[in-house]
């Protein structure tokens, strides 16, 4: 076979090519997807309650992961600063994970409990009324906006049917949970609790 | 990971390495082997421009196995392969003890002479004050600034002005369990507008801001009934409580009317999160020591 055949079939090139790199994935992804090591959740590690899933989403919604990586390092520069690295054990109910590529800011797996919730709240509201040198961007419209109760539920149910283990309790108090919150109280509570489970050290 | 998959990387990765060399050795023994007996591909461009179907050039080649012989190498030394854990033992949790090992084997005799060192010598040693600098710039400025001197509702730690005491035992405890200072809302006990227009205005006279005239006067009974347990009767504050020095010039919420009347009304709810599980005890007491040393140069 000259390579010709191949270069001028862009259907068999096509073919050759997502084999050639269907071994990478076959080798390097599904035995990760069938380890436990990855799959199954730490010690301590919960899914998200209705309110901090609702804030979750916010997160995401608002690209905080361009900024933000919620990814500790095995490093001591970074375990020294942030506190213990991540393990895949504590992503688990991560739907999609938030470790980002990029810390314009700085890591967020740690930040719960590292400051007061009302220094996030004005925080988010003006950045720079807190910390002058910051270059993140205020978000004060999260005060403004309600969360909506049926949609947590559905996305409550939608998650149990990905494997995550709500109670039937959770779910049926899903709504009220939020009910009258904020997106910014939803934020808050989701940061404020970012790795308290995994905070022990020393 | 189970034996199943451990095999199943293993054996995915060693054929497609032998896959790698074998399509090299095949492909290079296809068409003319020198340049001299180069076909051409048949394009024809601009007239007379042609494309000869050379041999691929021989360091291209080199570098090929190079990077197979490579692989080879990574898969003896490092954990590649799956069943196998690499003859360097390399893990990157080992690497990670190492590189905590060594970083406790440098520092921990620092640390150590630090924290038998006296609290007032510690304070005034340029060495923990380094230390102590770094530490805060990690841990501390996102509230209290890069120059200690706080914002509003964060307090300024080079002042002399001590919230929760300026002894070793209570910044340390600030530092370790937090500390959290609840103003209530006035706005319901003092009765309405006047109320708490009256309340304002006792409250700005206590540090000269104001005079107080009679109106702000009938506010001194409410201030002892329900200001004092924390503030004393005098309005100059209890350390033991948090409870904010009412007659100086700092002025942690800020000393305007509408901040003052803002903090009656509503309240406030300060909240310095504990950071001994982070810090641990030795580094603690060095950014004890050094924010005990901010004000000291005052």
């Amino acid at each position: 076979m000259r390579h010709e055949v191949i270069e001028k079939s862009v259907n068999l090139m096509m073919v050759l090519i997502v084999i050639a790199i269907s071994i990478g994935g076959l080798v390097e992804i599904i035995p990760l997807m069938m380890s436990a090591d990855a799959t199954d959740p730490d010690e301590n590690i919960a899914p998200y309650s209705a309110l901090r899933l609702a804030g979750r989403d916010v997160y995401v919604r608002e690209g905080c992961y361009g900024c933000h990586s919620q990814m500790i390092r095995p490093f001591r520069s970074e375990t020294e600063r942030y506190g213990p690295y991540t393990t895949a054990g504590e992503t688990v109910y991560d739907r999609p994970f938030q470790f980002g590529s990029k810390r314009t800011g700085p890591d967020l797996a740690r930040v719960g409990g590292r400051y007061s919730d009302e220094w996030q709240r004005l925080h988010l509201m003006d950045p720079r009324a807190l910390v002058p040198e910051s270059n993140m961007p205020g978000y004060p419209w999260l005060a403004d906006r309600k969360i909506d109760p049926e949609l947590i539920t559905s996305k409550l149910k939608a998650l149990r049917l990905l494997g995550d283990p709500y109670t039937d309790e959770q779910i049926a108090s899903a709504a009220a949970e939020v009910d009258g919150k904020t997106e910014m109280d939803a934020v808050i509570a989701y940061l404020q609790e970012l790795g308290t489970n995994r905070r022990a050290r020393r | 990971m189970t034996a199943f998959w451990a095999w199943f990387v293993a054996a995915g990765t060693v054929i497609f390495v032998i896959y790698c060399i074998w399509l090299i050795t095949w492909s290079a023994k296809q068409g003319p082997t020198n340049k001299e007996d180069a076909d051409l591909v048949g394009h024809k461009w601009d007239g007379d421009l042609e494309e000869l179907n050379n041999p691929a050039p021989k360091w291209w080649l080199y570098l090929y196995f190079g990077t197979i012989v490579w692989a080879l190498g990574y898969l003896v030394f490092y954990p590649g392969i799956g069943i196998f854990e690499g003859t360097l033992g390399w893990s990157k949790y080992g690497q990670y003890e190492e590189e905590m090992q060594a970083a406790a084997d440098r520092y921990e005799p620092i640390y150590a002479r630090f924290a038998e060192m006296d609290f007032d010598v510690l304070a005034q040693d340029p060495d923990a004050q380094q230390l102590g600098k770094s530490l805060f710039a990690s841990y501390c400025t996102t509230c209290h600034g890069s120059d200690a001197r706080g914002a509003a509702g964060y307090p300024n730690l080079t002042d002399n002005d001590w919230i929760w005491g300026d002894t070793e035992a209570a910044i340390t405890t600030t530092i370790r369990q937090g500390r959290n200072s609840i103003m209530p809302s006035l706005a319901a006990a003092l009765g309405g507008d006047a109320g708490v227009d009256n309340m304002v205005n006792y409250v700005r006279s206590l540090s000269g801001l104001v005079e107080a005239d009679n109106a702000a006067m009938t506010a001194q009974p409410m201030f002892v009934a329900l200001c004092s347990a924390c503030h004393m009767p005098d309005g100059t504050g209890n350390q033991v409580l948090g409870g904010l020095n009412l007659t100086d010039d700092t002025w942690l919420y800020g000393s305007s009317e509408d901040a003052v009347r803002s903090t009656i009304v509503n309240g406030r709810n300060g909240v310095m999160p504990a950071h001994g599980d982070l810090l641990g005890d030795k580094k603690t007491k060095i950014l004890a020591a050094y924010i005990s040393s901010l004000s000291a140069a005052q």
